[in-house]
């Protein structure tokens, strides 16, 4: 079937049923060849701290500019401690990476939010929040997570160093075209304060697996993902990364623009784009994915990782499987299962609800917005982190920080015990000092469970934000759908 | 970059799927601002335990290996997070081939920005190259691995190929279309940021 639509640059065509991801696509091809890589426009560049400085080296040592610097933005996040921010920073190579951010933000023109702006905090948290991120554009950084700017509707992809310096240098990157993946959530959660997107997510790729998405840009469509909020959806499309694919995307609807409306970088246009995006950034209704996955989710319970990949997840209610269960005949997948139970200290069997932990931490760019502290905070409320439990909220940024405190979150936390921290990556991959101690077991709202991601020999169970604070409250896991949440 | 020389080596089996860059490079090495000197730190926490003494039956602490440039893994090789410095370890390791079912998307893309070739192969014929104890060739002109036993031929996007074999720099190459990128934004609609 053909179709008369608009592409970004208001030149009416006739082309095909188009998905998406497709018509993002095409609308930032600069130079397109038969084979091989496309080079494409890229509107939005954010820069943090770890994944920059060689790339502003390499700018140096050829003599190249920053072509777009009104398209860059930077901000510091990944190891910025959380305490008190008037203290001089401790370990010297992180103040050499944030000090070396602050002088090629300075060299090169470029707008920074430092670790004392009111903006700063996870790039994939303040990206949204100030209206940086737009429907229908192509965003990139530095970090794996940028998919969770996909929730609006744009292309967000994670690029290595490499990449950076080419983006910083021409304001475009070659890009082999991924193929389109359609991921279905069909059906109604029952109580959607105790089952959350974070569950939705982790179901995805407990089935898909680890490499289920590879070579895809995954979009999320269906009943199960309109009803959430934009912060929610920025949680699945987030860990579209987890589930291998390139980017994750979600169709903008009005929550999508009243989100955006009235931020402090939304731009001056704004309503006209609204109405060209509202035409415009949706899949036509007979285009064709090249790959699918429905999941129902009217029964679908918390969810708890196991293992050290995010496949290894089960239900709250579940026990441990053996590799075998797990692995469905695959060897190496056994194998695989056996060394993470072996690091994991865990043995098949054991019932999920029955696993202690001592530590807890509500963070990361998967789980750290006002909503996800709101819901927390609820079942923190009026109670007592268990006494073998070390407990923290880290804000995603200053902003969620600030909104958190006028809601009197901060007070709610601190008085069960929690510690109330500054915002950034914190224990999400523990490049600041807050980590794991070796044979430490955390309840994590983050998105790896890799081994040692946390802090060297410190095992990670990824959970929502209400189940890490039940957990918190219990000192082990339970399944938050007993608690009446409301 | 330098251009891809052609490699005759023995292999380093590492017999694991889903490897994840954090295992290749541990966050606490992230730190550096240079490309350089971080292969002492590849695997670190596989190759040393909570004392910083090397793990016996850990495939890279065995001297056997010390000279192989060829890693041979198992299936969805460098996923989770998107640091090149796992590329830049690796590399300055030694390795200048890795050999696996399948790569991560970010992590096969960022070894093409360093001159490393990764080479997506058959479950099977991974678990035969796993086992070879001879010393292996590959040729990337006419991409063949050489065993002591047999040809095997692999894939590779010729785009990619040309830039290994050149040793390319992507950017210049790109700056050849610089007219293109200002007649692209001339007629975007996106507005700036600030």
């Amino acid at each position: 079937m053909q179709l008369v639509v608009y592409s970004s640059t208001n030149l009416i065509q006739i082309k095909m049923s188009e998905t998406l991801f497709e018509k993002v696509w095409k609308s930032h091809v600069i130079v397109e060849k038969e084979s091989g890589p496309s080079l494409i426009y890229i509107d939005r560049h954010l820069v943090h701290e770890v994944t920059s400085p060689q790339a502003f080296d390499g700018l140096r040592m050829n003599n190249r500019q920053v072509r777009r610097p009104d398209l860059t933005i930077a901000t510091m996040d990944h190891n910025v401690p959380t305490s008190d921010r008037s203290l001089p920073i401790l370990d010297q190579t992180s103040a050499v990476q944030i000090q070396t951010l602050e002088k090629n933000c300075k060299d090169f023109g470029i707008t920074l939010f430092d670790i004392n702006s009111p903006n700063q905090g996870i790039v994939h948290v303040i990206g949204p929040q100030l209206g940086i991120t737009l429907p229908g554009s192509t965003i990139v950084c530095g970090d794996s997570h940028t998919s969770t700017h996909g929730a609006f509707g744009a292309l967000a992809l994670g690029i290595g160093t490499s990449d950076v310096e080419h983006v910083l240098a021409s304001q475009s990157m070659w890009l082999e075209k991924p193929k389109p993946f359609e991921i279905k959530v069909e059906g109604k959660i029952k109580n959607p304060h105790a089952v959350t997107a974070k569950d939705i997510v982790l179901s995805i790729i407990k089935n898909i697996g680890t490499g289920g998405g590879t070579g895809t840009v995954i979009e999320y469509t269906g009943q199960g993902i309109s009803d959430l909020s934009m912060e929610q959806r920025m949680t699945i499309c987030n860990m579209s990364i987890e589930a291998g694919a390139r980017a994750g995307m979600i169709a903008p609807d009005e929550k999508t623009f009243d989100y955006l409306r009235d931020r402090k970088y939304t731009p001056k246009n704004y309503e006209s784009l609204v109405e060209q995006w509202r035409d415009t950034l949706k899949t036509d209704s007979d285009a064709k994915f090249e790959k699918e996955f429905v999941l129902d989710i009217n029964d679908i319970a918390p969810q708890v990782s196991w293992g050290t990949n995010p496949g290894m997840t089960c239900d709250v209610t579940d026990n441990i499987p053996t590799p075998d269960e797990y692995s469905n005949g695959d060897e190496n997948q056994k194998k695989g299962a056996q060394k993470a139970l072996d690091y994991m200290d865990l043995k098949s069997g054991t019932a999920i609800e029955d696993i202690k932990i001592n530590r807890v931490f509500i963070g990361s760019c998967t789980n750290a917005r006002l909503e996800d502290l709101i819901e927390a905070s609820k079942v923190v409320n009026g109670q007592k982190v268990s006494s073998d439990v070390s407990a923290m909220v880290v804000p995603g940024s200053q902003m969620v920080k600030k909104q958190a405190e006028e809601l009197g979150l901060d007070k709610i936390f601190i008085n069960a015990n929690f510690e109330w921290r500054e915002a950034g990556c914190s224990m999400c991959l523990g490049m600041n000092p807050d980590i794991l101690s070796p044979g430490d077991r955390c309840a994590s709202t983050s998105n790896r469970n890799f081994e040692g991601r946390q802090g060297t020999g410190g095992r990670t169970h990824l959970v929502s934000p209400v189940m890490a604070a039940a957990a918190a409250i219990n000192g082990h896991f339970v399944d938050v759908r007993k608690l009446d949440l409301k | 970059m330098e251009p891809f020389q052609n490699v005759s080596s023995i292999v380093t089996p590492l017999d694991k799927v889903n490897i994840d860059t954090d295992q290749i490079i541990p966050k606490q090495f992230l730190k550096l601002v240079q490309k350089s000197g971080f292969g002492k730190f590849v695997f670190f926490n596989w190759r040393f335990d909570e004392k910083e003494n090397p793990v016996s039956d850990f495939v890279l602490n065995d001297s056997a290996y010390d000279n192989s440039q060829i890693l041979v893994t198992g299936d969805n090789f460098g996923c989770g997070s998107s640091r090149e410095h796992a590329v830049w370890a690796l590399q300055d390791y030694g390795f200048s081939v890795i050999i696996a079912p399948s790569f991560a998307d970010i992590f096969y893309s960022n070894c093409f920005k360093n001159g490393i070739l990764p080479i997506s192969l058959d479950q099977k014929i991974t678990e035969q190259l796993l086992a070879e104890s001879n010393p292996i060739q590959i040729n990337l002109e006419k991409q063949i691995i050489k065993t002591s036993t047999q040809e095997i031929p692999f894939e590779i996007d010729s785009h990619k190929k040309k830039i290994l074999l050149e040793g390319l720099d992507d950017i210049a190459q790109t700056f050849q279309h610089i007219d293109k990128i200002a007649e692209f934004e001339k007629n975007s609609t996106v507005p700036s940021v600030l």
